[in-house]
């Protein structure tokens, strides 16, 4: 899929723009992922434009902007869910822990890097037989229910549901469904799990019960996350990528894009003159 | 069907208190008898159906009763009539047929709607809809002269060869038959298989697909494990439709069935089906007991197709409950 393949490079530091402080900070940590150079196009029209950054490892990650900005897109490169689309191309390098993910297998791909999409999308099937899906096709060697259950705990939802796993997951509310996606995707144990907007089809309280799962999840994996609700990548996010048009304008640790933004761009989008 | 309550609790101040005239004016009132004529004239229809065919038949259900299911003698000469030949041929006919017919026509599904690129699918359903409007005696011309002579030469010795010591496979390979007619009817359902099933599985959601696919799942593994499961009960819908068209498949069942009414564990032996046995003999039934019996038979084949259709609709209700832990189907 991707038209050229470039030697995998070192990882990247974040391109912060200006300042140099937060480049310093940023290279004191270890990186799960780097993006380096990434062009992306449907068909003709490109929708990303020189695209570089890097994957804190254990970190938050947020991409925010505003409708069509390629956040989405973006994400969905990371564990090249795009190939699943008619006519997406991808230039550039993407790199998880020092290897290109072009030069490996997809499926082994995926099952490093999870993922959750924005309206929750269980399987017709019980609570139980939703998370123990990945472990079954990934012929999984520890026991299953153990692992279920670790990942309905991880997931913060093992109290609401763990007298009745052989129910549909279709009874559960919409914000018991996101956990219960969550808890699917790691399952496998990924490395990374990225979000797309999973919180943009729920209510207040369930938004809040996912962002204080995600804060908590950074223990066990690298989480990277869209959102087109800022105040949510502020509450939740260490490192912040603020996108627009395809082009990313800047990529800082959080508390620095939201208070003194080193873009003017930036600064009329988080404080809402656009968007 | 349209409920009655003309006044809904809650729908504000408005909905109560205008005049039957006034909504009849402002249409929603038309609306509401014409489109609930429409739909009371199916049971309409079907009453009527019911009717007519228990009236016609009130001779050969006084004179045989419940024996007419039971007894395997069809005889017009000596006034005997029993329906069983033709119920078992019917049923085993309807049977080959969608044995042949539902892994093909879901394999082939699942290609067009999953694997195939969009366009090489939409050019193949053009032709399968083209196949499926094809008249049955066309069907039925494409068996006497193509599939017939298939059986009789190649197939049919062939199975006898390696099969004969299976009661299904013996007896003399006269080309008509039981086999011939299952074949027949597979070729004419096939397409109407495709077609649902096509439909049913790319309006499975995307994010289903999306869903396996990004646990790891390979395309295939997505493919089998998710979306067919989540397209089951309208793959099953197109398989009943097919049962359905089987079942009272007249013409080209008719032309290749062999018109023979005896019951026989030979699929090679010749038979004949309920559809079948009315088409051909109607015309040249004589006296009230031989039409009457015929009428009769069309009760029966009602009976039989509502009884399948009713098996069909208790088994996709149970599937679905165990297969994916819903309440509701």
């Amino acid at each position: 899929m991707h038209a050229s393949v470039r030697p995998a490079l070192s990882v990247n530091i974040p391109q912060t723009g200006t300042n140099t402080a937060a480049r310093e900070s940023a290279a004191a940590l270890s990186m799960r992922m780097a993006i380096s150079k990434v062009n992306f196009f449907y068909g003709n029209k490109q929708t990303l434009f020189d695209i570089s950054m890097g994957i804190a490892t254990n970190k938050v990650t947020a991409l925010i902007g505003p409708s069509g900005c390629g956040k989405s897109t973006l994400l969905r490169t990371l564990n090249r869910m795009h190939e699943t689309v008619r006519g997406a191309r991808l230039e550039g390098e993407i790199v998880l822990d020092g290897n290109s993910i072009f030069g490996q297998d997809v499926t082994s791909l995926r099952r490093r890097v999870g993922m959750v999409f924005q309206r929750p999308n269980p399987f017709p099937k019980s609570i139980f037989d939703n998370v123990a899906y990945g472990l079954r096709i990934n012929g999984s060697k520890v026991p299953i229910a153990d692992a279920v259950e670790k990942s309905l705990r991880r997931a913060a939802l093992w109290e609401e549901v763990k007298d009745h796993l052989h129910k549909s997951a279709y009874e559960l509310s919409g914000g018991q469904q996101q956990r219960l996606c969550i808890a699917r995707a790691l399952a496998v144990d990924p490395e990374v799990l990225l979000l797309d907007e999973p919180c943009s089809a729920l209510d207040p309280i369930s938004t809040a019960k996912i962002e204080e799962l995600l804060v908590q999840l950074k223990e066990f994996c690298t989480i990277v996350t869209v959102t087109h609700n800022m105040q949510q990548a502020a509450r939740i996010s260490d490192f912040t990528a603020f996108l627009l048009i395809g082009q990313l304008i800047e990529f800082s640790p959080t508390p620095q894009l939201f208070t003194t933004p080193g873009d003017p761009r930036t600064e009329a989008y988080i404080t809402g003159r656009f968007g | 069907m349209a409920t009655t309550t003309t006044t809904v609790p809650g729908a504000g101040p408005l909905a109560g208190s205008r005049s039957f005239l006034s909504r009849l004016r402002d249409g929603d009132e038309i609306a509401r008898l014409g489109t609930f004529l429409f739909a009371a004239s199916v049971v309409l229809i079907t009453i009527l159906l019911v009717y007519e065919l228990w009236q016609g038949s009130a001779l050969p259900r006084h004179q045989f009763g419940f024996s007419f299911f039971r007894t395997s003698v069809w005889d017009p000469v000596f006034d005997q009539f029993g329906a069983l030949p033709f119920i078992y041929g019917t049923l085993v006919t309807s049977a080959l047929a969608l044995l042949i017919a539902v892994p093909l026509g879901v394999g082939a599904a699942i290609f067009l709607a999953e694997l195939a690129p969009l366009r090489v699918s939409d050019t193949l359903e053009f032709f399968i809809d083209l196949l499926a409007a094809i008249p049955s005696v066309i069907y039925g011309l494409l068996g006497i002269f193509i599939v017939v002579p298939l059986m009789r030469r190649v197939i049919q010795p062939q199975l006898k060869h390696y099969l004969g010591f299976l009661p299904l496979f013996q007896g003399p390979a006269f080309g008509l038959g039981f086999l011939t007619a299952g074949v027949v009817l597979a070729i004419m359902i096939i397409p109407y298989i495709i077609s649902v099933s096509r439909e049913i599985l790319l309006s499975v959601p995307r994010d289903q697909r999306e869903a396996a696919l990004a646990l790891g799942a390979t395309r295939w593994e997505s493919t089998w494990k998710v979306v067919v499961p989540f397209a089951r009960s309208g793959i099953f819908g197109s398989v009943f439709l097919a049962l359905a068209r089987a079942l009272g498949e007249t013409m080209a069942v008719t032309m290749v069935i062999g018109n023979t009414p005896v019951i026989s564990a030979s699929l090679l032996s010749p038979g004949d089906s309920i559809a079948s046995v009315i088409a051909s003999q109607f015309k040249e039934a004589t006296g009230e007991l031989y039409t009457q019996s015929l009428i009769e038979l069309g009760l029966v084949l009602f009976l039989l197709t509502f009884i399948l259709n009713g098996l069909a609709r208790i088994m996709i209700v149970v599937t679905s409950k165990r297969g994916t832990g819903l309440g509701q189907a």
